[in-house]
């Protein structure tokens, strides 16, 4: 005798109920089991439970158990999984191939040239030859202490990464700033992509891909790290001044003469602010990717959890932190110069 | 008189969901506090019909809300109108298409803004090229004409400077000088000293009357201050709630004001500097004899009363073209300088 056998019984479903295999479809469950080897405790009002699916189904056997909605999503998720991966597939694959080749040049370029171009590319963006000598030791201790490699491949997997995200984020975010409608469709798809644990984007993505493709880290961490730069591209064109809008207007810009000459450029302080957040977040999600085999630091985070290897986790994690501020304080001595250039 | 350069017919413009429905009720008469009342809806112009003349100042004013700086985006069409016409030199440019539109803000029209407006991404130079670049002209040929029209308004050597790096006069002047390099010859100028601080906003009044005597230009100002626009105004149009309530010469306006919000309006001026003495003086052309002297019919009252000394008793000639045009007695310049109440009766007194 369940709680909501009256429910049933009232909508004269009892028939329906018991018809198909009585109650044979239905897994035990733990609580039942117990129900059946005790005697069944005297309920009291206390005790009533929440209409669920599986109280309901103690009720009436036929009525579907919560299991089953997950159940349900899986066996539909693996239903259209074969027709996904055969479109995703192809549509992916050039991210595998530009994982592979980064990760082939950033590995193979000897340290004594990959230091100093990546000393040059910061001494272009900054102009500051602080942040190059901080760029170059950083990169020095790291090779001192045998975790260059790693740093590298960590450093390969962002590179690809961010600039995919701002190809596609930039883009996104004009197309957002044009149009309210679109605006209004995203901003639940980037809250959804923002709010998401990192480790839930893995779970689909590791049904439609193959474990070994790296395009399964690239996706996960491109789709973890797009919201900032969408969002603050969609943000900076929105905030340019009306007024100089509106000049642009009066001397007849067209569209995209207007979008190249003035919204995009005076949008520029606020999606760099996007595409260093982005580059940030990839950095994050880099080291979670860690658990799909994405290469790199975050291997050794994992290993230093695995096998309670306490010093190797803690300075593979002190890299990533010097990675992080190396590349936050790049982007952002970037930033700093557009500022610069078009205070009001 | 010839034909207008700019003409504006029954001009209608009411901000709101359905401004067709509430446009009915403002031809039928509604005016905006009973428009916003009644349909939530803001009327922003009402049946605006003004002519401006080639060559000439027009000056629009009135207070916040007037509806003055909505009027002069709609000779650019910047915003679009609920209904009527704009006629610029002979063509309707509500008929007008994208592609048209955009040649006639290229090529006929030049537009001053109140906040400048420059891009503060681009040089002074650069900036004042604008509608140059626009148009796609090769560096060569923007540059010299640009470096022409800095040098005009006085920013000899500015060129390679950035917006933020000057002041705010010499900000508006490269807004002038970018307007005039696209050698249109409309010039819209939308409050476009209000942002100045006075001394530098007289200059500026200078410079401009200075380049239209030069450029004869058709000018159309938006303002709201008073003097400004009795300094620079050939015809002067006043709006209220988006509606004209008076528009003239401005001078007429001043000795005949029609309204009581304009009679409000001019109560505060001196007037001794702003009328002159061909809007007092009796015409005539004879010499009555015992004339104590010769004015220039532009002289202002101001300096009539300088001339006399403040004797009362005197009377002047007012040459028109070094010709006699007429007799200004002191007598009516002392009583000119008296505030005129409204034409019509029952107006209210200006205190």
């Amino acid at each position: 005798m369940a709680t909501y056998d009256w429910i049933f019984d009232g909508l004269g479903l009892r028939q329906w109920c018991d018809g198909d295999g009585s109650g044979g479809s239905a897994p035990m469950s733990m609580a039942d089991l117990m129900n059946q080897t005790g005697n069944a405790p005297e309920r009291t009002i206390w005790d009533t439970p929440f209409p669920s699916m599986d109280a309901l189904n103690d009720a009436c056997a036929s009525f579907p158990q919560s299991r089953e909605l997950t159940r349900g999503l899986e066996r539909g998720f693996l239903d259209i999984k074969d027709a996904l991966s055969y479109v995703l597939d192809p549509l992916t694959q050039p991210l595998s191939w530009a994982l592979q080749n980064a990760l082939w040049l950033f590995q193979e370029t000897p340290w004594w040239i990959m230091i100093p171009v990546l000393a040059l590319v910061v001494l272009a963006i900054s102009k500051s030859w602080k942040l190059v000598a901080f760029v170059a030791g950083s990169f020095a201790a790291l090779a001192f202490i045998d975790y260059y490699d790693y740093a590298m491949q960590t450093l390969a997997i962002i590179f690809v990464c961010a600039v995919i995200c701002v190809a596609l984020g930039v883009p996104i975010g004009i197309a957002m700033s044009r149009s309210d409608r679109f605006q209004g469709g995203m901003i639940p798809v980037l809250d959804m992509l923002q709010t998401l644990p990192p480790f839930v984007y893995l779970i689909p993505l590791i049904f439609l891909f193959s474990v070994t493709e790296p395009k399964l880290y690239g996706i996960a961490i491109i789709l973890y790290a797009i919201v900032p730069v969408i969002r603050l591209t969609n943000l900076g064109i929105r905030l340019v001044d009306k007024e100089v809008i509106e000049a642009a207007d009066a001397f007849g810009m067209t569209k995209r003469q207007k979008l190249y000459g003035v919204q995009i450029p005076l949008a520029l302080p606020n999606i760099m602010a996007g595409v260093n957040q982005t580059i940030m977040m990839s950095l994050a999600m880099v080291v979670i990717a860690s658990l799909v085999s994405a290469p790199g630091l975050g291997v050794l985070v994992l290993r230093g959890i695995r096998n309670l290897e306490l010093g190797v986790g803690l300075i593979s994690g002190l890299g990533i932190v010097l990675l992080a501020v190396i590349l936050d304080r790049s982007t952002k001595a970037a930033l700093a110069r557009v500022n610069a250039a078009q205070k009001h | 008189m010839a034909d207008p350069k700019i003409s504006i017919r029954n001009l209608y413009k009411i901000f709101g969901d359905d401004p067709q429905a509430a446009l009915t009720h403002a031809k039928a008469g509604m005016h905006k506090d009973e428009l916003l009342e009644a349909h939530r809806h803001v009327l922003g112009l009402r049946d605006i019909n003004v002519d401006m003349q080639a060559g000439e100042i027009t000056v629009v004013m009135g207070l916040s809300g007037s509806g003055k700086s909505t009027l002069i985006r709609h000779l650019n069409r910047l915003i679009e109108p609920t209904d009527g016409e704009v006629v610029i030199a002979g063509e309707n440019i509500m008929d007008y298409s994208d592609a048209q539109l955009r040649a006639l803000r290229r090529k006929q029209m030049s537009m001053v803004f109140q906040k400048f407006a420059l891009l503060p991404h681009r040089t002074v130079l650069e900036n004042a090229a604008t509608p140059m670049i626009v148009d796609g002209e090769k560096r060569s040929a923007w540059e010299a004409e640009a470096t022409k029209w800095l040098d005009r308004v006085g920013l000899q050597g500015q060129g390679p400077q950035y917006p933020h790096q000057l002041s705010g006069g010499m900000q508006q002047r490269v807004g002038i000088a970018r307007a005039l390099t696209s050698n249109s010859d409309i010039m819209l100028m939308d409050e476009a000293f209000s942002a100045l601080d006075p001394l530098i906003r007289t200059d500026m009044q200078d410079l401009l009357l200075e380049l239209q005597r030069e450029l004869q230009k058709t000018v159309v100002f938006i303002t709201h201050d008073l003097d400004e626009a009795l300094k620079l105004a050939d015809h002067l149009v006043i709006l209220k709630d988006g509606e004209v309530v008076q528009q003239g010469e401005p001078q007429h306006i001043l000795m005949h004001p029609n309204d009581p919000y304009i009679v409000d309006f001019i109560s505060d001026i001196n007037r001794a500097r702003v009328l002159r003495a061909r809007t007092v003086m009796r015409e005539t052309t004879e010499d009555p004899g015992g004339l104590a002297g010769a004015v220039d019919e532009n002289a202002t009252l101001e300096d009539v009363i300088a001339k006399a000394d403040g004797d009362t008793n005197l009377s002047f000639r007012v040459l028109r073209d070094d010709t006699m045009a007429g007799i200004l007695s002191m007598t009516d310049v002392v009583k000119a300088l008296v505030p005129t109440d409204a034409a019509e009766d029952g107006m209210r007194k200006a205190s």
